[in-house]
């Protein structure tokens, strides 16, 4: 079980006041992932539910019991930190163990949940050595053994492959994406990276300044985002903006279209501008348009090669169903 | 990486700082070693000629060798012992935030800037004098009559004021130590459902081992030369006398050059035989 509910929670740091009033519920074998710009309390929002912070005001129930005051380890939560935490003088083996062998777990059992952990994670060559002798994503699968290991009714990662390189990102996160669907325990991740958000998450909590922008499935938020800001930061590339007389035709102070429901096309469109910066990833290119007047950039997703350069003319189509209109308070108008 | 050319004026640019320390260390010690085959009495007729082994023999088999190696082996583990678990006591507390941390911060390096001689001074008149001493009043004040410290509980005042002059060492080395530890790491430990105890057994003190090695090796070297605090307080009465004590009563006090420098040999001697086993107990740490 893993049914984690926030009541009213609160947390100021002094004065600052990190999180406003905040409510939230975590059902049992969702995978949640808390993701906003640096900033935005998702890191210390994970702690409080994690108890390494105490919450100013409100609850925490984990399971339906009051956990607001409980200490850290009696939450049967795991965490897996950015850092990793591995402990340094000891060796793989001793580092997953060492949760059991505070809860007074028995040898036998201890080796065989072990054994089993490093099956899951190939990391049963490595069990001898030390984290100092591990790589980045080795280390990152010992950490999250010896989360495996407590059997805890949830998992909590603090941006966890935030320092890996681009390749063993993609790797890692279906591997977590992989044990979610073999464990099915209630995981909850923070992040800055919305693509890791998109791919992982069953439910996205969208996070600025503390406050909770929105809740909702992947494609929820990529469909029909609430207001501008999560618009804006669901998505890549970004949303394109649109202000001024173009968008008052639509009835809307900004209206939003993203890179890809918009066409190019050489002859003629829409929209007419210069084409910028083309960025050729193979299977795509993005198109930074200048000069359209409407916004500075625009930027728009073709699909395959496109045979523009620098400096030519080109016609934009956008998908006129696809577009999102926002009234001068950023709030989506369906 | 270097070129031939970067290297040999690298080595030449060396040359001076390499000449001037050889040296400043090959010429005291050929000059001990010299003298230690002498029969030199500066006072009492001066240079005798050769004497062969017989400094050697003489300085061994003179009553209080045995006694002067013992007593400056206690001398050093015990200030190890109380400066090194102090220390980290110290160092935990100086750790936690609290309101006006640099200055307890400066006051507890202080001791480390008085110099042997005065501390050992103030010790023996403020502190431990049995009339007017500090802690003769202290024990006046509950009734007890005051101790003679420095001629009754020789060891253990002058491990004491010892104590007190490298604590402000370990404590800054362990102090330093401690801050670089992750806090991550103490935080995992502490979701782990680690107690307070069992994090500072399984994380703190396992992270402070090459910081203590440090601090045992560095404060090692310097407590096996002790003189200023043993010359002040008990003038290697009562028991206090350390192999450097002897040796300086040797030179200077009987005028024997020769046997001085015999003892000398035989404490670098001292000084390697510790040094090996040090190094075989915690040298260890340093690596890896």
């Amino acid at each position: 079980m893993g049914r984690i509910t926030l009541d009213k929670v609160t947390k100021s740091f002094g004065d600052t006041n990190v999180i406003p009033p905040l409510d939230l519920t975590i059902n049992d074998g969702e995978f949640v992932v808390f993701v906003g710009p640096s900033g935005c309390g998702k890191s210390t929002l994970l702690r409080l539910i994690a108890g390494l912070e105490d919450v100013s005001s409100g609850q925490i129930r984990i399971d339906g019991e009051d956990a607001t005051n409980l200490a850290p380890a009696k939450r049967k939560l795991a965490m897996v930190f950015q850092s990793y935490a591995l402990y340094p003088h000891m060796s793989v083996r001793k580092n997953i163990a060492f949760p059991m062998k505070m809860a007074g777990v028995d040898e036998a059992e201890q080796k065989k949940r072990i054994e089993a952990a490093a099956k899951a994670l190939n990391l049963t060559d490595y069990l001898d050595r030390r984290p100092g002798q591990l790589s980045g994503g080795q280390r990152q699968r010992v950490a999250i053994g010896r989360a495996i290991v407590r059997e805890p009714s949830a998992f909590l990662f603090d941006e966890p492959l935030s320092n890996l390189d681009a390749a063993l990102r993609v790797n890692m996160r279906l591997e977590i994406s992989e044990l979610h669907n073999q464990l099915k325990t209630t995981m909850i991740y923070v992040t800055h990276d919305q693509v890791e958000a998109m791919t992982m998450a069953d439910k996205i909590v969208v996070l600025r300044a503390g406050h909770i922008e929105q809740v909702g499935s992947p494609l929820e938020l990529y469909r029909e985002p609430r207001n501008k800001f999560v618009a804006g930061f669901i998505g890549s590339p970004k949303m394109n903006f649109i202000e001024g007389s173009v968008a008052a035709q639509h009835g809307a102070h900004t209206i939003g279209i993203r890179p890809e429901h918009i066409t190019a096309s050489e002859t003629a469109g829409l929209w007419q501008g210069v084409v910028g910066v083309a960025e050729h990833l193979g299977s795509d290119t993005f198109l930074h348009v200048h000069n359209t007047g409407l916004t500075d950039t625009i930027t728009v997703r073709v699909n395959g090669e496109f045979g523009l350069r620098h400096g030519d003319t080109v016609y934009l189509n956008p998908e006129m169903d696809k577009l999102h209109k926002f009234d001068a308070q950023g709030l989506r108008i369906a | 990486m270097a070129t031939q050319h970067s290297r040999s004026a690298a080595r030449l640019m060396l040359a001076p700082a390499v000449i001037l320390l050889l040296g400043w260390m090959l010429v005291p010690l050929i000059m001990t070693l010299y003298f230690s085959f002498k029969n030199y009495l500066p006072l009492r007729g001066g240079d005798l000629g050769w004497a062969g082994f017989e400094n050697y023999t003489r300085f061994v088999t003179s009553s209080s060798f045995w006694p002067s190696v013992a007593t400056t082996l206690i001398i050093v583990g015990g200030v190890l012992f109380i400066t090194v678990i102090l220390g980290i006591f110290l160092a935990i507390l100086l750790n936690q935030p609290m309101w006006g941390q640099g200055i307890v911060r400066i006051l507890v390096i202080a001791p480390f800037f008085v110099m042997p001689t005065v501390s050992a001074l103030v010790w023996k008149n403020m502190f431990m004098d049995p009339n007017y001493g500090l802690l003769a009043y202290l024990w006046e004040f509950f009734g007890a009559t005051p101790v003679e410290w420095l001629s009754k509980a020789s060891m253990p005042s002058i491990i004491t004021i010892v104590s007190w002059q490298w604590l402000p060492f370990a404590t800054l080395i362990l102090l330093t130590a401690i801050q670089s530890l992750d806090s991550e790491q103490l935080e995992a430990a502490e979701m782990d459902g680690a107690s307070a105890t069992k994090r500072f057994a399984y994380i703190t003190l396992p992270h402070l081992g090459r910081a203590i090695t440090v601090v045992i090796l560095i404060q090692t070297i310097f407590l096996l030369s002790i003189f200023a605090e043993i010359f002040v307080t008990t003038g290697g009465a009562f028991g206090t006398k350390t192999l450097s004590y002897l040796i300086f009563q040797r030179v200077l006090e009987s005028q024997n050059v020769g046997l001085g420098s015999a003892g000398g040999v035989y404490a670098i001697i001292l000084a390697n035989i510790v040094a090996v086993f040090l190094m075989r107990i915690v040298g260890k740490n340093l690596d890896a």
